[in-house]
């Protein structure tokens, strides 16, 4: 059953406050809600060097009730696989073993280590919260980031290329779950964070996490930001179980009642993208219009 | 009745992991390492060994997986050599200060570029500074002991234990080697008795960033900084050097069998003169201490068995009062002399032994080394004022 | 021994509030709750849902914990009913805590 209202969350929180993450983080939402779809005291978090390290805190504390094991920037895939084994070794049973990587953890420097432990059909959880960079590292440039953006390391052509289509490499795993969400949506997110949770094998979500900082956008406007993306279909909420896709959310109301706003409009409230040009902005809305169009063939054979 | 085989090292050492019971295997192929894996691999499918397998996609992954399992509580090996023990390089540093009891097989080969697969030691000994325990073996009978002493080691002491032998010379070398038979291993070894605080709502964060200086808990109580926890790797390791002569007595108490703890003598009693080495190159040191004695050198060899931690109290001990110290080993700290020759002037110097020193690096990427030419190079540090050197280097 | 052990030789961190300070001290705006306006329905709860650092009270009347708000401005923008406003500083309905 889809949880309807902010109502239907649980009201237990697994974040304590006063987190070292910044004001509006997108990862922050998504975290928080993904531990009410999780048993926190049953899972086990995997995580790279990130901003998610960060947000788990210094020594000797940590603001985060869950058992969070840390492992080096590459490893998330096989540090998750350890885990999972070890716990399967010794008798302990009962827990989720969920990774959280960001895009850079997981696009660039461990995609092995993640395509190795899908590949393998690894009995656990992977969330990517995509912020669209190397965030923690002060905003250079991964293969996640959009073209058009300025980054630290893109400073002043922007990028030039495409976002990398992490998703159909994924997908080409077969893997028995794989889904996208937003913190603009948390509703959608928690759902499908315990769909994944129920499922054996390999699961993925990938969490497009608005980073106000980085994007360059008033803070306010995290959640606005998140649902302009799903909007413009920049960002498309769906999920394929067994192979079989759908639309979820936003998306599918999207598909099915129209009124799909331009990239112009949500590139124009990020300062990343203050150097786009008209004609990387024609370039991002066809990049864009293919996508979304594959994605609305898809859910009608999904569904037919 | 005994149960000897004839068999290699590679088997030696999976037979080691399979009697210790190890509980988590993550590997990935390179030669010289591929049969360790494959027998055990072979092991776990018969329904022999019951363990979890995990063929991982890469070295880095094979320890991160490791690493994670042992977090877990379970017993874990993997085993690797040359670029692929080099390409786990950041998670041997990952293990050691996680202080997980991890216990890998490194056969010794030789780096790239250009590529070689023959042995030598420079894999293991550009892990050095790694903060893990390394035991280099001379024969595949010492492989097997010294990998069930390895789990005794690094589950008391909290560090991970490296037993290095020589790729092709012992890992594809079949020599008789005796079995121990489970129950004594049982004995010897307990159920991997590692704490790991992991329980339904055992919330934690392990391994998070930590400050330079300490910091208090919740609770108001002063935790450590980064330094005073690597200062603890630092004081474990040193002080592991007796616990690996203990377990070494220890597993002569059950096994009959004692390999010297962390340093190993030959013919020391009344020698004016020393080999240093480790692994195989130090049995055929023995050779040439032989025929050194025969030509009127009274020589005899120190053999380096721990590496890490460095025996330097043991060695300046066993070579208290000879003339000639002359070391032999398949590895070279670039620009300078080989490592063991380094570390050992280093530990002298301390102690105010003064002899003379020669380090001679030999048999790099599997180049012979015949005991005629150990001998030769020796008698020459010997009687002349020696230079350090490699030897045989041609054209 | 190695239970001993452990403990002192591994960073192992445990839960509490506050790891990185009174991250309200962070804040330039202060979230106001007008409480005739807000719903004091069920049925919304779009402030608690939405805030990153989970600061905002599930019960009615809504309470924001202005030790720890950040004061990122998502509950009020948010808000269908308009019933937060960001007020400049860190003061918070007379918390005495502003000048600090």
């Amino acid at each position: 059953m889809a949880t309807k209202a902010a109502k239907e969350l649980p009201k237990e929180e697994f974040i304590l406050p006063g987190t070292r993450s910044c004001a509006a983080c997108g990862l922050m939402l998504t975290y928080r809600h993904s531990l009410k779809a999780l048993d926190p005291g049953k899972t086990i978090v995997a995580v790279p060097a990130s901003c998610m390290t960060v947000l788990h805190g210094v020594y000797p504390i940590t603001p985060v009730k869950v058992i969070c094991v840390n492992n080096p920037f590459a490893a998330t895939g096989a540090a998750a696989s350890g885990i999972v084994a070890g716990l399967k070794a010794t008798g302990k049973a009962g827990y989720t073993v969920v990774a959280f990587a960001g895009d850079g953890g997981t696009y660039d420097i461990g995609i092995q280590s993640l395509s190795g432990a899908l590949e393998r059909g690894t009995d656990f959880m992977y969330v990517c919260y995509d912020n669209e960079g190397y965030m923690n590292t002060g905003t250079q440039r991964s293969s996640a980031s959009p073209a058009g953006a300025v980054t630290t390391t893109t400073p002043i052509l922007a990028k030039l290329q495409h976002k990398k289509d992490m998703l159909r490499i994924v997908e080409a795993h077969r893997i028995p779950y794989v889904a996208t969400a937003s913190p603009s949506f948390p509703l959608d997110l928690y759902d499908k964070v315990r769909k994944a949770k129920e499922i054996k094998g390999s699961r993925y979500i990938e969490v497009h996490a608005p980073c106000p900082p980085g994007w360059g956008f008033p803070n306010k406007d995290l959640i606005k930001m998140g649902k302009l993306a799903a909007d413009t279909a920049v960002h498309v909420l769906y999920e394929i179980v067994d192979g079989k896709f759908r639309l979820t959310s936003r998306s599918l109301r999207l598909a099915e009642k129209g009124g799909k706003k331009t990239v112009a409009d949500y590139v124009k409230g990020q300062t990343r993208f203050k150097k786009i040009t008209e004609g990387q902005i024609q370039a991002l809305q066809e990049f864009t219009d293919r996508r979304w169009y594959e994605f609305m063939e898809r859910h009608q054979n999904g569904r037919s | 009745m005994k149960d000897i085989r004839i068999i290699t090292a590679n088997t030696a050492a999976a037979i080691a992991a399979s009697l210790c019971r190890v509980q988590v295997i993550a590997a990935y192929p390179i030669t010289p390492q591929t049969p360790v894996t494959e027998e055990l691999a072979a092991m776990v499918e018969r329904g022999e060994l019951n363990a979890e397998y995990l063929t991982v996609e890469s070295e880095h992954s094979a320890m991160a997986s490791v690493v994670a399992a042992s977090q877990m509580g379970a017993r874990v090996f993997t085993a690797s050599s040359a670029n692929g023990l080099l390409y786990m390089h950041e998670m041997l540093h990952w293990a050691a200060g996680s202080r997980v009891p991890v216990v890998m097989a490194c056969v010794n080969r030789g780096v790239g570029a250009p590529w070689t697969i023959l042995n030598d030691q420079q894999d293991s000994i550009s892990q050095r500074d790694t903060g893990w325990i390394q035991l280099y073996c001379r024969n595949s009978q010492e492989v097997l002991d010294t990998l069930i002493q390895a789990y005794k080691i690094a589950e008391r002491v909290l560090i991970p234990v490296m037993v290095c032998y020589d790729g092709f010379v012992l890992s594809h070398a079949s020599t008789p080697v005796e079995a121990p038979v489970v129950e004594d291993v049982d004995k010897f070894l307990p159920p991997c008795p590692i704490f790991t605080g992991i329980s339904e709502g055992s919330y934690m964060n392990l391994n998070p960033l930590i400050l330079s200086e300490p910091r208090q808990d919740a609770e108001g109580n002063l935790r450590p900084g980064y330094m005073d926890l690597r200062y603890k790797l630092q004081e474990d390791l040193i002080s592991s050097l007796e616990i690996i002569k203990e377990t070494d007595r220890e597993f002569e108490a059950v096994f009959g069998r004692s390999w010297g703890g962390p340093v190993w003598s030959y013919r020391m009693e009344d020698a004016d003169h020393a080999l240093v080495s480790m692994g195989s190159l130090a049995s055929e040191c023995t050779l040439a201490a032989d025929s050194l004695r025969q030509q009127g050198f009274r020589t005899g060899v120190v053999g380096v068995r721990a590496y890490r931690p460095f025996p330097a109290e043991a060695l300046c001990k066993a070579l208290q009062g000879v003339q000639t110290v002359a070391v032999f080993e398949k590895d070279v700290s670039y620009g300078y002399m080989g490592a063991v020759a380094t570390d050992l002037k280093a530990a002298l110097f301390e102690r105010d032994l003064r002899p003379k020193v020669a380090s001679f690096v030999a048999g790099l990427g599997g180049r012979d080394v015949r005991p005629e030419q150990l001998a030769e190079t020796a008698a020459e540090a010997i009687t002349k004022r020696s230079a350090h050197k490699w030897i045989d280097v041609r054209g | 021994m190695a239970e001993k052990n452990r403990e002192t030789v591994v960073a192992v961190s445990k839960p509490a509030a506050g790891e990185a300070g009174r991250t309200g001290d962070w804040r330039s705006h202060t979230p106001r709750i007008d409480h005739e306006k807000c719903s004091q329905q069920e049925s919304c709860l779009l402030c608690w849902m939405y805030c990153p650092d989970g600061v905002i009270s599930r019960e009615f009347p809504l309470e924001i914990d202005v030790e720890y708000c950040k004061g990122c401005g998502i509950c009020a923008e948010e808000c269908p009913r308009k019933a937060i406003t960001m007020v400049q500083g860190r003061q918070s309905q007379g918390d005495p805590d502003e000048g600090h």
